[in-house]
């Protein structure tokens, strides 16, 4: 039994601020989408922090169910620390975004409205809307409309520059997209089938290994690794998160891809019975280990400054998968490190890279391009931008002190501590790597101008929102882990 | 075998054409028609299982029906942008497929 | 066997025919009406499964309106004989992808075949929760109460697509009207057709909408007619859209979104919350819901159908 939780009103706000925001923005149009969409995205974080302060405070998860109706036949909103650790990662990556996007998505003076403007001003608070939905949705079905507006949602910011060169890359993005949808949606079927509701509380304690949930279960995982890019699915991200331009990139890469990870969550760890989790759970992480690898190495012999961060997204995801084996094996302490260390990946991942795409944007827009060998003089232009991209470099390769650093030592932690010691040498050795690339730029920034170059300097607000996505990375990783409990609660 | 088996065996049918059709073809556009076959498959898997709930004098349960028409809609949304998409590719740079393109000479990217 | 089994059986095999025969298809006009003719087929299969709301959105949305974007694209699009063949899969690559598919469908078969007897059903708690809203359809029920939100949600994602559509537009084209430019045809059948049809179709799509509260109709089925009846006037270039920056068509198709979110939040002043219904106000409430989502279903859907701007403001 579900029953609204006295605070359970926030979720409704959460989901409801963005998508009215949303809606009016459409109708207003021109200057004032921008001023709705940043008041709402303000707003939107103070919600998303009230919900997780009332969570930690409460230390049990909150729910709201939508007109009355009980689950089955109704459907509840529900928040329990991985919902509330998402829901505020993507408040604050959102409104930093945001406040980034002021310079270049400003409606010029003199016109009453521009196509890109427009749209970047109404597809913030729609993403808003559609995070809050995959993150706060309680019943599979719903979560595969969510899923749908993420979709949308982030085909058209990717598209927003118009460019001839992103269309072809950002369809066959949408194609992939597709298909992972269809076969999640499939999956849920044939659970309903099987037993009478998509609601996931009600599921958990219904499902067991048969035919149905097994099959169900193999759709719904390959749709959502499909939407999550994990290798050797992976091919259409790099081109399509590279094209897209630099706000919607750190949008896509930092956020978009989460939300279909926490279904991924919700699916393994709440609906499947736990013999698939044990077993599966091994596939899932070595595909994860390879992307780690894969995608580093491809990183690292990137010569375009977009595409290598993009490839870094592909490794860094991987590192995601590694917690399902560890959860399912460990004692109950060691599965509670596995899953704080996985939740801490995705919530320093999704700030360290929006810092380091930003930045690599501000980069490629300071000099022209973005050719990782002809970086030279790009720190003495923009010291704050290259400052604020070696940070969220240090977050990825999971040096201390940073969020990157809290999640791969508790995997590394839950991996010695289930005698999984082999994803330990991949949780390394893909540090070692990102390492490398991360070097790499660094380097090459460091490096004196190239003769005839000419940098020019770029806006010091746009430069200050990178650095504080960076700095939040770091700090993170300040936060004693006692304080993360938070994500623990209502944690599998 | 009763009737709502073989529909049921027909809707596995449709995924399976749907998904060859998805990746064996080139063109988009016909990627896109397999993508809705591939959708009508899903949602008549949808519509067996409500079929197989019928019951309290409901011809069949109303509520996967309900997620049908829901998803049909979506799906429609889901195609009108994936065209217009495919559109505008064809006329900015002629392609009709979503093959990798030939490395690009290293032009400066804005 | 019976006569309804022989039926299934045959629906089912020319289901499945006419969609390998979509795929195999030489020319991509040929494709789209193979798909278009397994969309009507799938509208009868919709009826012998007991759905007729559901057959009546397939008859228009998944046959109808996909129907007419793909035609209409397929018109516009010419693609390079060279290319296409460059891209297509080898012989290695097709044989693989057939295996994919064939145990995609056969693992789903499986899953499908092992679903339990007697099947879970929420008929009866629809049913039950049917009579206090005091609709006569539990599908609509289903769709405008029970889950509410899944609807609501729907409602926002059309006006996700419409905008998605209209930022694919050329940035010098902002402003202008959706679509193309349709010569107007004064003496043609199309002409002919686009002056008689919509003021029937205006008044059947109303009456399907209307009707939905409590028999198979509603909001997405009726307001589809009603983009129908506004589209075929505009392709005969009896009528021109506005334009995308117009505020009354901007709000036209966010009106339904608008009324049902507020409807849902003045549940907590007046309900037991958000998208509860007061009592004995319900089918109300949820007629104002639907007139205002049938309204921007029409307008959203057309919207859809017409495209990004392509000519520019007073072009």
């Amino acid at each position: 039994m579900t029953a609204t939780t006295p605070e359970g009103w926030l979720l409704v706000l959460a989901l409801t601020l963005p998508a009215g925001a949303m809606l009016l923005a459409f109708v207003a149009g021109g200057r004032h989408a921008q001023r709705i969409a940043l008041g709402a995205l303000a707003l939107w974080l103070v919600i998303a922090f009230a919900i997780a302060l009332q969570v930690q405070r409460g230390g049990a998860p909150l729910a709201y169910l939508i007109g009355g109706w009980q689950p089955p036949l109704g459907m509840a909103l529900r928040a329990d620390g991985l919902s509330a650790a998402m829901l505020l990662t993507g408040a604050v990556v959102l409104l930093a975004v945001a406040l980034f996007g002021r310079a270049p998505y400003a409606t010029p003076r003199g016109a009453q409205e521009t196509r890109a403007a427009y749209a970047y001003w109404c597809f913030l608070p729609a993403l808003a809307a559609s995070l809050a939905a995959a993150f706060l949705g309680g019943d599979l079905f719903n979560l595969f409309v969510a899923l749908e507006m993420l979709t949308f949602t982030a085909l058209a910011l990717a598209c927003l520059d118009g460019k001839p060169s992103q269309f072809k890359s950002e369809l066959r993005y949408l194609l992939f997209a597709l298909i992972g949808s269809v076969l999640y949606l499939l999956g849920a079927g044939l659970l309903y089938g099987a037993h009478g509701t998509l609601d996931i509380a009600l599921l958990a304690g219904r499902t067991r290994a048969d035919a149905p949930t097994l099959v169900a279960g193999a759709l719904m995982t390959a749709g959502l690794i499909a939407k999550m890019a994990l290798f050797p699915l992976h091919l259409w991200l790099p081109p399509a998160h590279a094209g897209a331009p630099a706000a919607a990139s750190a949008l896509l890469s930092g956020l978009v891809v989460k939300g279909a990870f926490v279904l991924l969550l919700r699916l393994w760890f709440w609906v499947l019975p736990a013999p698939v989790v044990l077993n599966g759970g091994t596939l899932l992480a070595a595909l994860g280990a390879a992307a780690i690898l894969i995608g580093s190495v491809v990183a690292l012999r990137q010569e375009r400054l977009k595409l290598l961060v993009a490839y870094s997204t592909v490794a860094q995801m991987g590192y995601l998968f590694l917690m399902f084996p560890l959860l399912a094996a460990g004692d109950a302490e060691t599965a509670s490190r596995a899953w704080l260390g996985g939740v801490l990946q995705a919530v320093s991942h999704a700030l360290a890279k929006a810092a380091m795409f930003l930045g690599a944007g501000l980069i490629a827009a300071s000099l022209g391009h973005d050719r990782v060998a002809a970086l030279g003089g790009a720190a003495r232009v923009m010291p704050i931008t290259v400052i604020a991209f070696a940070m969220g470099g240090l977050s990825l390769m999971g040096l201390p002190p940073s969020g990157g650093f809290g999640a791969k030592w508790l995997l590394l932690r839950a991996s010695v501590e289930t005698g999984q010691w082999w994803w330990s040498l991949v949780i390394l050795s893909g540090g070692l790597l990102t390492g490398g690339y991360v070097y790499r730029i660094v380097a090459a920034a460091l490096a004196p101008p190239a003769p005839g170059c000419e940098a020019r300097p770029v806006p010091r607000a746009q430069e200050l929102c990178v650095l504080a996505l960076a700095l939040a990375s770091i700090l993170l990783g300040l936060v004693p882990l006692k304080d993360l409990g938070l994500v623990r609660v209502g944690a599998p | 075998m009763t009737g709502t088996d073989i529909l049921a065996l027909a809707a596995c049918g449709l995924v399976a054409i749907g998904l060859y059709g998805l990746v064996a073809q080139a063109e988009v556009l016909r990627k896109i028609i397999a993508f809705n076959l591939l959708g009508a498959g899903v949602f008549l898997l949808f519509g067996v299982v409500a079929r197989r709930g019928a019951g309290a004098g409901l011809a069949a349960d109303p509520v996967p029906q309900a997620m049908v028409i829901t998803g049909l809609v979506v799906a429609f949304a889901a195609t009108a942008l994936a065209l217009v998409l495919t559109l505008r590719l064809y006329q900015i740079t002629g392609a009709a497929t979503v093959a990798e393109d030939p490395p690009e000479p290293t032009a400066p990217d804005s | 066997m019976t006569a309804g089994l022989l039926l299934d059986l045959l629906l089912a095999l020319a289901v499945l025919g006419t969609a390998a025969w979509t795929l195999a298809a030489r020319s991509q006009f040929a494709a789209v009406i193979g798909f278009v003719v397994t969309g009507l087929l799938l509208t009868l299969v919709w009826v012998r499964l007991g759905a007729v709301d559901v057959a009546l959105t397939e008859a228009a949305i998944g046959a109808g309106a996909t129907g007419v974007i793909l035609l209409y694209v397929v018109a516009r699009l010419r693609g390079g004989e060279a290319e296409i063949s460059a891209a297509t899969p080898s012989r290695a690559q097709r044989a693989l992808a057939a295996l994919l598919a064939l145990s995609v469908g056969g693992a789903l078969a499986y899953g499908v075949l092992s679903l339990p007897d007697p099947a879970p059903s929420l008929a009866e708690a629809a049913l039950a929760g049917t009579a206090p809203l005091g609709l006569g359809n539990p599908v609509s029920a289903v769709l405008m109460a029970h889950r509410g939100l899944d609807t609501l949600l729907e409602a926002i994602v059309l006006v996700f697509a419409v905008l998605a559509v209209w930022s694919m537009a050329a940035d010098h084209r902002w402003g202008g009207r959706p679509g193309p430019v349709f010569q107007r045809e004064e003496h043609g059948p199309l002409s002919l057709l686009a002056r008689i049809l919509p003021p029937v179709g205006i008044v059947i799509g109303i009456y399907i909408a209307w009707v939905g509260a409590d028999s198979p109709g509603g909001k997405f089925q009726g307001g589809t007619i009603l983009a129908a009846m506004w589209v075929l006037p505009w392709i005969a270039g009896l009528v021109r859209p506005p334009s995308v920056t117009d505020w009354r068509l901007r709000l036209m198709i966010a009106i339904g979104p608008l009324t049902f979110l507020a409807v849902g939040l003045a549940g907590f002043v007046v309900a037991e919350g958000f998208l509860a219904y007061p009592p004995g106000f319900a089918k109300p409430l949820i007629l104002l819901i639907e007139a205002a989502m049938t309204l921007s279903v029409a307008a959203a859907l057309a919207c859809l159908i017409a495209g990004p701007p392509e000519r520019r403001r007073r072009a």
